[in-house]
């Protein structure tokens, strides 16, 4: 597949409907990604679309339930997906450098059940806060650690760790509930933020979304996790710190995914062995839908900001509809399938139109189809 | 296999005879190793409980690992590719309620159709998830995982809040996984076989070691004339067709089947799989380490239990397992590459 890619690559510099220095300056291992307009442009025209779909749906929702376009549900439908949102934003810049972390729903789960295990020790809330969050921390470093420095595929790891920490949380709690939590904290999943619709967690999330996309998009760190997902081996010669810059990115991960477990437990006021169980694969889902390329190199913020959007409007719609909830990942399946299919139903039909013009270059006895070119 | 494994590239190729005895004997290393650490296991298990290797107990443990073992075989065939199937959890429980249902309805059927009816079932899976990855384009990670999620959303759609209960089986069905020849269940001898039958497949024959090759390079693959397509297609079919009949034998042996059987057993398989010696990222290990990769977990899991350990901890301990096997697995590959680089140093020289 890389083979066609870069013959494709080749011919998008000599083909006239592509504006010259896209592509033409780079070496190899690039299909519109990596290096300034080449890299914002397909990511542009991949939210443009993602713009449609989320009207879309909101058009959907509202005809379907008169519920739906009301305050009130939509801080439901943040309430429902804040924590989920938080942790695709790591999992965007992770997917982005070429790796990926499956363990955050077990980050979340064993956040969860240290919360809840402290607490019942009595612990001061704050106290509790900074275990939490280096429990999180450890986490995403133990993965960050065996991928870049063991050389471990980050596939492996985060599934062992993904059962791993998930056990840990099962050891801490085991049967237990935890469920005394005071009310000051678990207002978050009842009240919202003051003169507004919004629920606590999506406050978060959009104040990180704005860090995560400055950090991604304007400063030579953010750059250079692009810069690896297209190559690490060139990245690495570079001279970017390719192992130190993804190690950090798994702990901000696990961070982060501490983070949501407080705001999941708080939210349900409960602290079970079994909080987040398939959220990572929601996750994924949305940061796929964004259109981050699961080979690394391609994908934007803004992405990660519309697919939360369409991810949670067909949730709740779904929600509204009476659907049967332990099915919607029918839906959540399905549109992940679409958001990987239609990048690539477009490359191939670029494929087969290149392929086209150069059968007709062979014929030049066709003088309707030849293009006039200098250069063959 | 060093090619998948070792980042550095090799300064000259050794000869191919010498380096596959080398490989050969590491390979004999590995499957020895996970035997070794099975064999410790069970004897210090023993040591403190005799309860543990009573028969009742060791047929317990081989059914459920048959059908692990099982999985986990289909699962190779796809790992080595290259690939990963995440939807077999998800197939297996699909065909579990809908084979259990058949069995419970139409009493009188001969149980060759019911395993049929799986099959197919799970075949069906298998050609969707192949065509997706092949025709589509679309990484194996993704389509499996959106499978995952697909597959267990029509299950329950079409299982509801029901369940098939095991009094309303006709009894044959019940027996099939606990029939036994001289205290071994039936269901593992046929499994064993099943499973050399693969290993021998995948050995010796073409088409089998082609998929050692589209894991191991799939440009160089490529390049050779090998029809990728149809090979990894062939790979997601079977490991389709094998969680389909897993979901049968699991509906006999459970009983009781609902929509959420199986749920995220496919991380435990490609645990057994990555245990067993089998590489994440393609062109090396074995069927028969996989399944001994299977019936490793599954033994220590029943060992805790009979040891009186909280099952709290299995989890936890299949994730440890899990980390050390992939870095052992790591550290073995990083020695073979130094051995086979300071060897054609030698050759060089």
């Amino acid at each position: 597949m890389e083979h066609d890619v870069d013959a494709a690559t080749g011919n998008a510099a000599m083909t006239p409907e592509h504006v010259p220095g896209d592509g033409a300056g780079r070496t190899g291992g690039g299909n519109g990604r990596g290096g300034g307009w080449g890299r914002l442009r397909p990511a542009m025209r991949w939210e443009t679309g993602l713009v449609v779909v989320v009207i879309a749906i909101a058009i959907m929702g509202s005809s379907l339930s008169p519920q739906f376009l009301t305050a009130n549900n939509f801080f439901n439908l943040g309430l429902n997906n804040g924590e989920i949102a938080i942790m695709a934003l790591p999992m965007a810049l992770i997917i982005i450098s070429g790796e990926i972390d499956l363990s955050v729903e077990s980050t979340l789960g064993m956040s969860s059940a240290v919360l809840g295990v402290l607490w019942a020790d009595h612990w001061p809330m704050l106290a509790i806060f900074v275990v939490v969050a280096v429990v999180g921390a450890l986490a995403g470093a133990i993965n960050g650690l065996l991928v870049t420095r063991v050389g471990l595929p980050s596939l492996a790891v985060t599934i062992g760790t993904l059962a791993l920490y998930r056990g840990i949380a099962l050891i801490l709690l085991g049967p237990r509930t935890v469920a005394n939590f005071p009310t000051i904290y678990t207002n978050v999943g009842i009240v919202a933020i003051p003169h507004t619709d919004l629920p606590y967690s999506i406050g978060i999330f959009i104040v990180l979304a704005v860090i995560f996309a400055i950090v991604l998009h304007a400063t030579p760190f953010g750059r250079s996790i692009y810069a690896m997902g297209d190559n690490a081996e060139a990245a690495m010669f570079a001279g970017l710190r390719v192992k130190r810059i993804k190690t950090t990115l798994f702990i901000v991960s696990g961070v982060a995914s501490a983070l949501a477990g407080v705001l999941f437990t708080f939210r349900l006021n409960t602290a079970v062995q079994d909080n987040g169980t398939g959220l990572s694969l929601d996750v994924v889902a949305i940061v796929l839908l964004a259109g981050v390329s699961i080979f690394g190199g391609k994908g934007s913020i803004g992405g990660v900001f519309l697919a939360v959007l369409a991810f949670a409007g067909l949730q709740n719609a779904l929600l509204l509809t009476n659907f049967n909830q332990e099915a919607t990942g029918l839906v959540t399946g399905g549109l992940l399938l679409v958001s990987v299919f239609v990048p690539n139903a477009a490359m191939f039909v670029r494929s087969i139109r290149r392929a086209v013009t150069r059968m007709t270059r062979r014929m030049p006895s066709e003088p309707a189809l030849s293009m006039p070119r200098k250069d063959t | 296999m060093t090619a998948t494994l070792a980042p550095h590239r090799e300064p000259g190729s050794p000869a191919p005879a010498s380096s596959r005895r080398l490989a050969d004997r590491v390979f004999r290393i590995r499957e020895f190793g996970i035997v070794a650490v099975l064999v410790v296991f069970v004897a210090v298990t023993a040591s403190i409980q005799s309860r543990f290797l009573s028969s009742t107990n060791i047929q317990f443990i081989l059914v459920d690992a048959t059908i692990f073992a099982l999985l986990a075989l289909g699962e190779t065939i796809v790992v080595i590719s290259r690939n990963v199937d995440l939807s077999v959890g998800s197939v297996l429980g699909l065909s579990a309620f809908l084979t259990a249902r058949l069995a419970s309805n139409t009493h009188g059927l001969p149980l060759p159709l019911v395993f049929l009816a799986g099959i197919g079932i799970g075949l069906l899976c298998g050609i969707v998830n192949g065509l997706m990855v092949t025709i589509g384009r679309v990484p194996s990670l993704v389509v499996t995982l959106a499978t995952l999620y697909i597959i267990r959303g029509a299950d329950v759609l079409i299982v509801g809040g029901g369940q098939v209960v095991p009094s309303s089986y006709y009894p044959s069905f019940l027996t099939i996984s606990k029939a036994t020849v001289a205290g071994i269940p039936d269901l593992a001898i046929v499994v064993a076989v099943v499973i050399a039958g693969g290993a021998y497949w995948l050995r010796t024959y073409r088409s089998g070691r082609e998929l050692y090759a589209i894991g191991s390079n799939p440009d160089a693959a490529r390049l050779a004339g090998i029809p990728m397509g149809r090979r990894v297609f062939t790979a997601f079919a079977l490991s389709g067709a094998i969680a389909g009949v897993a979901g049968v034998l699991w509906a006999s042996r459970y009983g009781t089947v609902d929509s959420t059987a199986g749920t995220s057993y496919e991380l435990q398989v490609v645990a057994a799989v990555v245990v067993g010696g089998v590489a994440i990222f393609g062109g090396s290990g074995s069927v028969v380490g996989a399944a001994i990769g299977a019936l490793l977990l599954q033994t220590i899991n029943s060992a805790l239990y009979v040891l009186g350990v909280s099952p709290n901890w299995d989890q936890a301990i299949a994730g440890f397992l899990l980390i050390l096997a992939i870095v052992l697995d790591r550290l073995i590959s990083l020695r073979l590459t130094a051995s086979l680089r300071r060897r054609s140093a030698r050759r060089g020289a």
